[in-house]
């Protein structure tokens, strides 16, 4: 029962009155620009990053916790409102959420999506409340060998597992190396890549990156497609779902949560496949499975229930072994660092109340999620009918005024807006932002560890392969860097017939 | 304008479907309908570009990594992560300059639309030239005032209108309630 002490200690941070407002107020603000089209969890979160300055870090922590999942469900309102998948892991939820809504059921749909999340949510917080420690514990003997190997493997996966082209991504994830080692070096203190320049001596701040690459990106992207994304809100009336919508949905909410929470813990878009993994499970169960995608309850429930404990469980990586599991978690791995705090099997020995902290917040957030979620449903769809024309400018402003307020400089600013048309041209050109984010945020780790573990190995590259867990890993990253080049080679075989039907002609029909 | 014509189409389909009662669309109908609503992909110029690109970015990497030594594999120097970070990307960019040079199925084709965002990209250099010498009222209200009336096609009475309530709000939290260090003039 030792080993529960610090859980409970970690209650009383949270319960600190300052820490709960502002995991009310990031449960909120996350809900709120969630809710604004083309802004996912990981563009708010790097938005509204110059909020958690000047605060405690275990506080500041369990508000962008709060502003994730409270976006995470801003996205699944407006897949049930507008057929506009807030994110990739809300893309099912559009399946039947809309058709629902159709129905005149949104908020059945949003009310379902809620309580589905909350119980998601609580058993990934529970599992991650037991399975953290024993990771953790597992890591402690990593050296720089193991680090390097684990990096390697985050960042290839990352890469592989979100959609797109796989050599871009890996690009993508390879320039964000290469802007990781902008600056002093640590080892020898030349200077890489700085131009003279002395704002780019101690290297480029990671705020710029994700604010310019995440936000200033989708805004601008948004300036040019949100012609297209716009119609009228689905009408919202009666939010409590009924009893036999819950009756049909325990199954698909049960069968979600430990689903999600396995899936979760996985680098690379975790929360996105667990949803698809729940949707294509709960069709295949179902009695009827025609009755997917003409409204039926459970098609919601289970993505939903998925993706949030999805969600929750891909803080395991993160706060055991210091490797962010995706892209999201990669902005939050950068706003620890920020507050001098590095993830990793140390954190819960050595800062327990930050660890048990941030964790049991969680249980409050989302509580805090369920009970607003639903009575603020009518003011997200007011939201909702704000025109995007008068939200981009607001957007782009606190984005601007937000990262002027971190350092007091213009050249972050400038940096901002110069990633952010970065992130734009990225999008045009099919690169994903994420993985250059994650491989960025990762880059110092992986070089100094590379560099020790030479020092350590003299120089010998096949010394990795002697120790057990670097080779197992080394092993999976060839796999995984192997495997899709043969699959797509055999795809591209099979497909050189199939084309595209041309967008135009359709347009003008 | 066109905005407005789409929304009208879809509310009289969505009226149809709500009065007949049946859901409009399978998944499988509603991902093609999305695949054909998205725009085509950016095609093989823009990759042969975007790959030039990035193999400019490896090479140019290269050549300053060997400038910072290269050092050994028992005695790695500053340049060595680097060099082998630029190898990377160049090779990866001749790789995909190659299997992408019939264009693919990612990326967006620039459209007429995308001068909007090129003319966002420009405002907001601006704004961030004009900062610090005017202070961020005036080009924020600017930026407002053009983004909403320009690229958003409001009438000129709400463009003004929520362009002023906007800047001023901002400076209400920003300068008074915050007492950031924004650059201001009043």
């Amino acid at each position: 029962m030792e080993f529960l002490n610090p859980v409970l200690n970690g209650f009383g941070v949270v319960m600190d009155p300052q820490n709960l407002l502002y995991c009310l107020m990031g449960v909120v603000i996350g809900m709120l620009i969630g809710v604004l089209p083309g802004l996912g969890p990981a563009a708010t979160i790097a938005i509204l990053l110059p909020l958690t300055y000047g605060i405690e870090p275990v506080t500041a922590i369990i508000m962008l916790a709060g502003i994730f999942y409270g976006a995470q469900y801003g996205g699944t309102i407006t897949s049930v409102l507008l057929r506009l998948p807030g994110e990739a892991s809300s893309v099912v939820t559009v399946f039947d959420g809309y058709v629902l809504a159709r129905q005149g059921k949104a908020g059945t749909a949003l009310g379902i999506a809620a309580i589905g999340s909350f119980i998601g949510g609580t058993v990934a917080i529970i599992g991650l409340t037991f399975l953290a420690p024993l990771v953790a514990s597992f890591a402690l003997d990593f050296g720089p060998p193991e680090y390097t190997a684990l990096a390697l493997v985050g960042i290839l996966l990352v890469a592989t597992i979100s959609g797109g082209t796989k050599i871009k991504a890996l690009i993508a994830a390879a320039v964000g190396l290469l802007l990781a080692t902008v600056g002093r070096d640590v080892f020898t203190g030349a200077e890489r890549f700085t131009f003279g320049n002395l704002s780019l001596a101690d290297g480029i701040d990671f705020v710029p990156i994700a604010m310019g690459l995440f936000g200033l990106g989708e805004i601008l992207y948004n300036l040019e497609e949100r012609h297209r994304a716009v119609s009228a809100p689905a009408k919202v009336a009666n939010v409590w779902p009924s009893r036999a919508d819950l009756r049909k949905s325990s199954g698909a909410i049960g069968r979600g949560s430990v689903l999600g929470f396995f899936l979760g813990i996985l680098p690379g878009g975790g929360a996105t496949i667990s949803s698809m993994v729940s949707y294509a499970v709960e069709k295949k169960r179902a009695r009827q499975p025609e009755r997917f995608g003409r409204g039926a309850v459970e098609g919601v429930a289970g993505p939903e229930t998925a993706n949030n404990a999805a969600a929750t469980s891909s803080f395991i990586p993160l706060l055991t072994l210091g490797i962010p599991a995706n892209a999201t978690m990669a902005i939050i791995f950068g706003a620890l660092l920020i507050h001098g705090i590095t993830p990793g099997p140390q954190l819960i020995v050595e800062d327990p109340d930050l660890f048990w902290g941030v964790v049991n917040s969680m249980y409050i957030g989302n509580i805090l999620l369920l009970i607003m979620s639903i009575p603020l449903v009518g003011l997200f769809v007011r939201i909702l009918r704000v025109r995007a024309a008068i939200l981009a400018p607001i957007t782009a402003l606190i984005t601007i005024l937000g990262a002027y307020t971190i350092r007091n400089s213009m050249f972050d600013v400038l940096l901002v807006v110069l990633f952010g048309v970065l992130g734009y041209l990225m999008k045009k050109f099919g690169f994903e932002p994420g993985p250059l984010v994650l491989a960025f945020v990762l880059g110092e780790l992986l070089e100094s560890n590379l560099r020790r573990s030479l020092l350590v190995l003299d120089g010998d590259l096949s010394g990795f392969f002697t120790r057990p867990i670097t080779a197992v890993l080394l092993m999976i990253f060839v796999l995984v860097a192997v495997s899709p080049m043969i699959k797509s080679a055999s795809a591209r075989r099979r497909s050189s017939d199939t084309t595209r039907v041309p967008a135009d002609s359709q347009e003008k029909s | 304008m066109n905005r407005n014509r789409d929304y009208e189409a879809e509310g009289d389909s969505g009226d149809v479907a709500d009065v007949l009662g049946t859901p409009d669309l399978t998944p499988e109908e509603l991902a093609a309908e999305w695949a054909a609503d998205s725009a085509p992909p950016s095609g093989p110029i823009a990759n042969l570009a975007s790959s030039l690109v990035a193999a400019g970015v490896g090479l140019a990497g290269m050549v300053i990594a060997l400038g910072l030594g290269l050092g050994t594999a028992s005695e790695p120097r500053a340049g060595t992560w680097p060099f082998i970070i630029s190898l990377i990307i160049t090779v990866l960019a001749l790789a995909q300059l190659f299997i992408g040079r019939r264009g693919g199925v990612d990326g967006e084709k620039f459209s007429p639309l995308s001068r909007m965002a090129a003319f966002g990209f420009l405002t907001l250099l601006a704004l961030v030239w004009l900062m610090p010498v005017i202070g961020f009222e005036i080009p924020s209200l600017l930026l407002c005032f053009v983004w909403m009336k320009f690229l958003g096609g409001e009438t000129w009475r709400a463009a003004s209108l929520y362009s002023v309530l906007v800047v001023v709000s901002f400076y209400a939290i920003f300068i008074l309630g915050l007492g950031t260090s924004i650059p201001h003039l009043f």
